[in-house]
């Protein structure tokens, strides 16, 4: 299994990346978390089954530093929503840890957990279930200032209200409404000052526009940026949309079957992606210029995750695999421009280099149409 | 040239409700050719759906075709009684929707659901059928079709149920095919294999399709011509490359500008401000007037419709070269309408 040592992964790609952001605010080493998916005790005893273990975040180190946004990508089932929970604490890992600023938060008592998870807050995919429906928009947003006695009193909640609903573009008197009085986007303005209200330093954003139209997504990935940069927050950007993740992330990981299989600096991902799943990932994106590129077929599905391929998990759809990669389960290792790739095929340079993927502008009609 | 195998002409939606009736598609008017594949985008609310649970006769009540007619190869189909209209379904017409899980039974076998479809719509032997249901599972790509025909769809994973659902559709080859966002409960390389596989199945065929999604990648990959929703309106159509690359409506243009794309390095996205108005208060004139950066007097007051420029036809006043206001006049229009609206702003605040 991957049984990385989580300091000599860190010493081989520091968060660093250009000197813009400084030092790891988030660090997760030999993080795994497993769910036991057996039948039955009794029906496990009567038909001699063995026990089944899910493992759905399989050993996965990474750092984020403070400022940064670090975007983590993978198909359903890859495991990129475990890990989201694990950070917040939703779910206690298997093993490895979680540390956030030096304190190790991982498997923390309710009550040694209290003091980290105004720091640590998360919004969610579908801002349909993640607000109640019984609650006053008000109400909702002040429940962390009063989980964690922020403020002196109500009048300075409600002013404080007041000012997250202008922080997210909404209005002061909006906080009187219910959430069913708002669409999908404004739902989701909510959530996020919901998330803001605790005054975090880190937002776990798992899908935060996937439920949502374009042109409501371009607006609420616009506010994200904003309030990162406005209040210093660091992000982690849990996304299956390649295009949104590219657009928000100053580092990508990609994940396959509980495992990264990738990581780099979001440019070099997408210019010279190296693990094979990294450039097929890609080649899936619409052609949205139509440039008439040609595509690389790739077949198949992502297997089932409770018996994973033995070896890399990726090697039945990738088309460089060889017996090695059947049998022996790759290790991360540094590549030119910051990476990381966990790739037999990489590292014995049997996998060929260079982009796939030719850099596409954005359609030069849009610039430059009739109404400019 | 022929005529095309699918008209709509000024096709109303409507729901009648205690407060009045709500125009859901308002007055829509395209055209499917033989073979062609047909986008339609929207944002959610625009009625891109609705427009193809009319076409197939599935509107669910209390909605239904207030006005305007749906044409079948020249034949009227949006007044056919449910019989009638049962047997064109299917046979004539396709539908493939967006979960397959729910779109097939979970208590019948994949080979009983596609071989029932057959002999509803052929007098194919119950024997022959079967060897059809082999044949479609093989075309859409499932391994071991011989074997797996006789598995219940929740043995077939998500990309290859949406198979299963493409085979359905297809089980007759029906002339036109309507797909409500084929791929979007499927992941990305899945979804990649769905386009692939729906775009040869209908060019082997000669198959029409109308595509239904919110996806601007799917469409540029896949569609012939694309018609942009909005409000329940089309406020373009046109050839896709067309529509994609040069944007004519202000909307198609806004919309084309808020998708992230890769490679494309944007500190901000361009943003359409505000949402798409609700049925029950949709603005006098063009629907998109509070959200339009090019709104003028006009566009206060009439309605537009779609007019022909260059290959496109485009629901904007920008392009009615008659009524055109000067730029001067335009610029006017907009500060008037800012000081409009900033009035009832104060207005609500004194409230």
């Amino acid at each position: 299994m991957s049984d990385v040592p989580g300091s000599a992964l860190a010493e081989k790609a520091p968060a660093r990346t250009d000197g813009r952001f400084g030092h790891a605010m988030l660090k997760v080493e030999g993080l795994k978390r497993y769910f036991d998916v057996s039948a039955p005790w009794l029906n496990r005893v009567l038909e001699k089954q063995p026990k089944q273990i899910l493992k759905a975040v399989d050993g996965i180190d990474f750092e984020i530093a403070r400022g940064e946004t670090f975007g983590l990508v993978g198909e359903s089932g890859c495991g990129k929503s475990t890990v989201a929970r694990l950070i917040v604490g939703l779910y206690g890992p298997t093993d490895g840890s979680i540390t956030l600023e030096g304190n190790n938060i991982a498997g923390l008592s309710r009550k040694e957990m209290a003091p980290m998870r105004r720091r640590l807050q998360m919004i969610f995919q579908d801002p349909y279930a993640s607000l109640n429906p019984r609650w006053r928009v008000r109400d909702i947003i002040a429940e962390p200032i009063r989980a964690f006695n922020l403020t002196s009193g109500n009048t300075e909640t409600a002013e404080r209200v007041a000012e997250l609903l202008t922080f997210v573009g909404l209005n002061p008197r909006d906080g009187e409404k219910f959430p069913h009085e708002f669409s999908g986007g404004q739902r989701q303005r909510i959530s996020i000052a919901r998330a803001l209200a605790s005054k975090p330093e880190f937002l776990v954003c798992d899908e935060p526009t996937s439920a949502l139209d374009v042109s409501v997504q371009a607006q609420i990935l616009n506010l994200m940026k904003d309030l990162q940069r406005e209040f210093a927050l660091t992000y982690l950007f849990i996304s299956h949309n390649l295009a949104v993740v590219y657009h928000i992330s100053d580092r990508v990981g990609v994940m396959y079957l509980g495992k990264l299989v990738e990581v780099a600096p979001s440019k070099t991902l997408f210019t010279t992606p190296r693990h094979p799943y990294t450039r097929m990932l890609l080649d899936t994106i619409p052609d949205l210029d139509m440039t008439g590129r040609e595509r690389m077929p790739v077949g198949g599905e992502v297997p089932n995750p409770i018996t994973p391929p033995p070896g890399c998990a990726f090697h039945p759809r990738c088309p460089f695999a060889n017996d090695r990669c059947k049998s022996e389960a790759p290790q991360p290792i540094a590549v030119d421009g910051g990476g990381l790739v966990a790739c037999h095929g990489v590292e014995e340079g049997r996998v060929p280099q260079g982009p796939i993927l030719a850099t596409p502008a954005k359609p030069d009609g849009l610039a430059a149409s009739v109404h400019e | 040239m022929a005529d095309p195998l699918l008209q709509v002409r000024n096709l109303v939606v409507e729901f009648p409700t205690r407060r009045g009736t709500l125009t859901a598609v308002d007055n829509i008017s395209f055209d499917i050719a033989e073979g062609e594949v047909l986008g339609v985008v929207g944002e959610s609310g625009a009625g891109k759906s609705l427009t193809g649970a009319a076409i197939i006769g599935l509107l669910e009540p209390p909605g239904q075709v207030g006005a305007g007619e749906i044409l079948l190869e020249g034949r009227r189909i949006d007044n056919l009684p449910y019989e009638q209209m049962r047997r064109i379904r299917g046979k004539q017409i396709g539908a493939i929707f967006q979960d397959p899980l729910t779109s097939l039974n979970p208590l019948y076998s994949v080979g009983r659901q596609l071989t029932e479809t057959i002999m509803t719509h052929t007098d194919m032997t119950p024997t022959k059928a079967r060897e059809r249901a082999i044949e479609l599972l093989t075309e859409v790509g499932i391994p071991a079709p011989a074997r797996r025909v006789d598995q219940y769809p929740h043995q077939f994973s998500g990309g290859m149920r949406q198979r299963v659902v493409i085979a359905l559709a297809l089980a007759v080859n029906p002339r036109l095919v309507v797909a409500d966002e084929p791929t979007t409960a499927l992941d990305v390389s899945i979804q990649a294999q769905i386009i692939a596989l729906l775009k040869k199945l209908c060019r082997d065929h000669g198959t029409a399709v109308m595509l239904v999604t919110h996806d601007m990648g799917v469409i540029a990959e896949t569609a012939d011509r694309v018609a942009v929703m909005y409000a329940g309106r089309i406020a373009e159509i046109g050839p896709v490359r067309e529509v994609i690359k040069n944007a004519k409506h202000p909307y198609t243009h806004g919309l084309m500008g808020s998708i992230p794309a890769v490679g494309h390095d944007a500190e901000r996205l361009e943003q359409i401000p505000g949402s798409m108005p609700r049925l029950t208060d949709i603005p006098q004139g063009c629907a998109f007037n509070p959200r339009c950066p090019q709104a003028h007097g006009r566009c206060f007051r009439d309605r537009p419709e779609p007019l022909p420029v260059e290959d496109s036809r485009v629901a904007c006043w920008l392009y009615d070269e008659a009524n055109a206001l000067s730029y001067e006049d335009a610029k006017r229009a907009v500060a008037a309408k800012e000081q409009v609206s900033e009035a009832q702003l104060e207005e609500q605040a004194n409230v």
